[in-house]
């Protein structure tokens, strides 16, 4: 029992406020996802070197603050959402910035070229998937919001709105991720076969940012459920 | 009777000195818990807190006070048993005050929550079952108050729920909430005034002689409140919205409405504080009084002397100047998590339930009201994250103080005994 009144130490930090700010470090490391492939494509190594490097210092950083966050979740708190529905959310948003990772350590160490007629379609599903994680943390930048309103009412209803634009948008890049998929296997006989798998896993990455996303989206359904 | 002769002016002294330490214990310890959700979501500095606590304790203490000290004065113990023995009451009521001051002093120095009316309803069944007899508690009334220790959190809680439930229909969950804050904003001040002051001047004021009818009672709560309403309307409206921080959190302008009316809730809470926990001081003091001035009579019909009230409202104020800033300085002005919207709900809700103990005679612990508040607007899905270990410890301190309270108290008894007689 700390010295400070006994009342005020019923108050902890607010799960919430650590989803928001782990999801603005989540972020920061995938907005660094088109330039770094913008860089693969101009084919110039050091500005790829040093956006790998800021996509692994955000991905990091965001593990220091899942941590934290984790640390802080005793099961003693009375919380206005399900404490392993915030855990869901937060592992979620950290799957995000780890393919970020995944994506930009594979490229490192097996640089790549990419292929002449996949360029344009590849920096199209990229730049769109990105997209989609800028959806859903707009979504979870409402939570501050969602818990003035108790989770109903109005506010409620507008996140689950912005939820269905989430949902849009990530089938949109499940057709441009199917499409860019189908270029690749038109050309696999003048590739490399080890590349062509390796550009598969790729493709399939950057499709699971956009699904890492909406599913954190609909989680939120769960929450604002009525 | 020859003892209350001989040494009537010495327990006298002793009375005072005992209940003042007690009263300046309360208000160096037990107000920051009052004033806690009023400083913590921001809408008052510590040294504001400290001047409305100075005020409206002193006021609650005063105006509303009366009841419960004639509970712990003379509702606990039966004075049949001691008719002839007038001194065994006034060495409990000593024991009891010295009992109760200084656990309090050792958990205080120690961080450990404690109630000061657990310690001094404790400390008085604890004497009385010691050194007169089992019997001579009324154990009815210690059932009534047990059962208010445990429906009075429950009842906060059910307020504030409440409360927050009005609140997010007609502001909140609105088109336009910070007009709709603003509209109805005067009407929930009204509701600060209009409670407080129905719950304190139903049926008059007894020891200022204030007689008034029901119907009277209620004109009179009407009128104070539309008086302090009237000023709430005037601070809302100058309330501004704040384009900046309304695009960081939509709420923020909304919020902003409410700082104001928190001064009011700031109010009653200290009101209401001072109304309940000023008869743990003096209760035993008047006790001690009654029996010296009237030369051994146990009953204690007469009237509660005001100088004992104002004695008491004194000694709260001067612990809260003296120490309470200290505490209240730990409690931190930016308890995020406690928005204004909040911290008003779970303030009235806890005033209310302690004035209306108050009214009933009933001595209750503010801060576990206060903990039930909270939680219920936690219920209602307003808060963030809430520690419920401190229940836990709410009962631990339950389980300890009411023995040592006891225990301590019927040492002291019988220490009194030995050197008196």
């Amino acid at each position: 029992m700390s010295k400070s009144s006994t009342l005020m130490s019923m108050f902890r930090r607010s799960p919430l406020k650590s989803l928001q700010e782990h999801m603005r470090v989540v972020m920061e490391c995938v907005r660094e996802v088109p330039p770094l492939f913008d860089a693969l494509i101009d084919g110039d190594k050091e500005k790829f070197a040093s956006i790998k490097d800021k996509i692994f210092q955000h991905e990091a950083a965001a593990d220091k603050i899942k941590n934290e966050m984790r640390a802080g979740l005793p099961k003693s708190l009375f919380m206005p959402v399900d404490r392993r529905d915030l855990l869901e959310i937060l592992q979620l948003q950290d799957s995000i910035a780890d393919t970020a990772q995944d994506i930009a350590g594979l490229l490192m160490e097996r640089p790549m070229e990419v292929p002449e007629t996949l360029k344009e379609p590849m920096v199209k599903l990229v730049r769109r998937c990105v997209d989609v994680c800028d959806q859903s943390s707009k979504i979870i930048e409402e939570l501050d919001e969602l818990l003035e309103m108790g989770f109903r009412g109005r506010e409620a209803s507008q996140v689950e709105e912005m939820v269905d634009v989430l949902n849009r948008i990530e089938d949109e890049t499940d057709e441009l991720g199917i499409d860019l998929t189908r270029r690749l296997f038109a050309q696999e006989e003048d590739m490399n076969p080890v590349s062509v798998i390796m550009w598969y896993r790729l493709i399939q990455w950057i499709g699971d940012l956009a699904d890492y996303a909406e599913k954190v989206g609909d989680r939120l359904r769960l929450l604002t459920a009525q | 009777m020859d003892i209350i002769t001989v040494y009537g002016t010495a327990f006298l002294v002793m009375a005072i000195i005992f209940g003042t330490y007690m009263c300046w214990g309360i208000g160096a310890n037990d107000v920051a818990n009052a004033m806690g959700t009023s400083v913590g979501s921001g809408a008052i500095t510590v040294m504001q807190a400290i001047i409305i606590a100075a005020i409206f304790e002193f006021a609650g203490a005063f105006l509303a006070g009366g009841h419960v000290t004639a509970t712990i004065r003379k509702g606990i113990i039966d004075p049949t048993p001691i008719m002839n023995n007038p001194e065994l009451l006034v060495y409990g009521m000593l024991a009891a005050l010295l009992a109760a001051g200084i656990w309090l002093m050792i958990a205080s120095s120690r961080g450990w929550p404690v109630s000061t009316t657990h310690s001094i309803v404790g400390a008085i069944v604890g004497f009385t079952m010691a050194g007169i007899g089992v019997d001579a508690v009324q154990w009815g009334k210690i059932t009534q108050i047990v059962a208010s220790w445990v429906v009075s959190p429950v009842l906060g809680g059910t307020i504030a729920f409440l409360l927050m439930i009005s609140i997010r229909k007609l502001i909140l969950n609105t088109d336009k909430p910070f007009l709709n804050a603003k509209k109805w904003g005067p009407a929930y001040v009204f509701l600060v005034g209009f409670i407080i002051s129905l719950v304190t001047m139903f049926k008059g004021l007894k020891h200022l002689k204030l007689e008034l009818s029901v119907g009277m009672s209620f004109v009179l709560a009407v009128v104070v409140g539309l008086i302090i309403a009237a000023i709430g309307w005037a601070l809302i409206n100058k309330v501004k919205v704040d384009e900046t921080a309304d695009r960081d959190f939509h709420f923020a302008s909304v919020e902003k409405v409410f700082t104001p009316m928190m001064l009011f809730t700031a109010c009653a809470m200290a009101f209401a504080h001072g109304s309940n926990d000023v008869a743990n001081g003096i209760g035993p003091l008047a006790a001690v009084v009654s029996i010296v001035q009237t030369g051994g009579e146990v009953a204690q019909k007469a009237a509660l002397p005001i100088w004992v009230l104002l004695l008491g409202g004194a000694g709260i104020v001067v612990g809260l100047a003296t120490m309470g800033y200290r505490v209240m300085k730990t409690i931190g002005t930016k308890i995020t998590e406690l928005t204004p919207s909040r911290g008003y709900c779970a303030t009235l809700a806890a005033a209310t339930t302690v004035v209306l103990a108050s009214r009933t005679g009933l001595p209750v612990s503010t801060t576990h009201i206060a903990v039930g508040a909270v939680i219920g607007v936690g219920l209602a899905r307003g808060v963030g994250a809430i520690d419920l270990r401190v229940i836990g410890s709410i009962v631990l301190s339950w389980i300890v103080t009411l023995p040592i309270g006891g225990v301590l108290a019927a040492l002291f008894f019988f220490t009194f005994k030995g050197i008196f007689g």
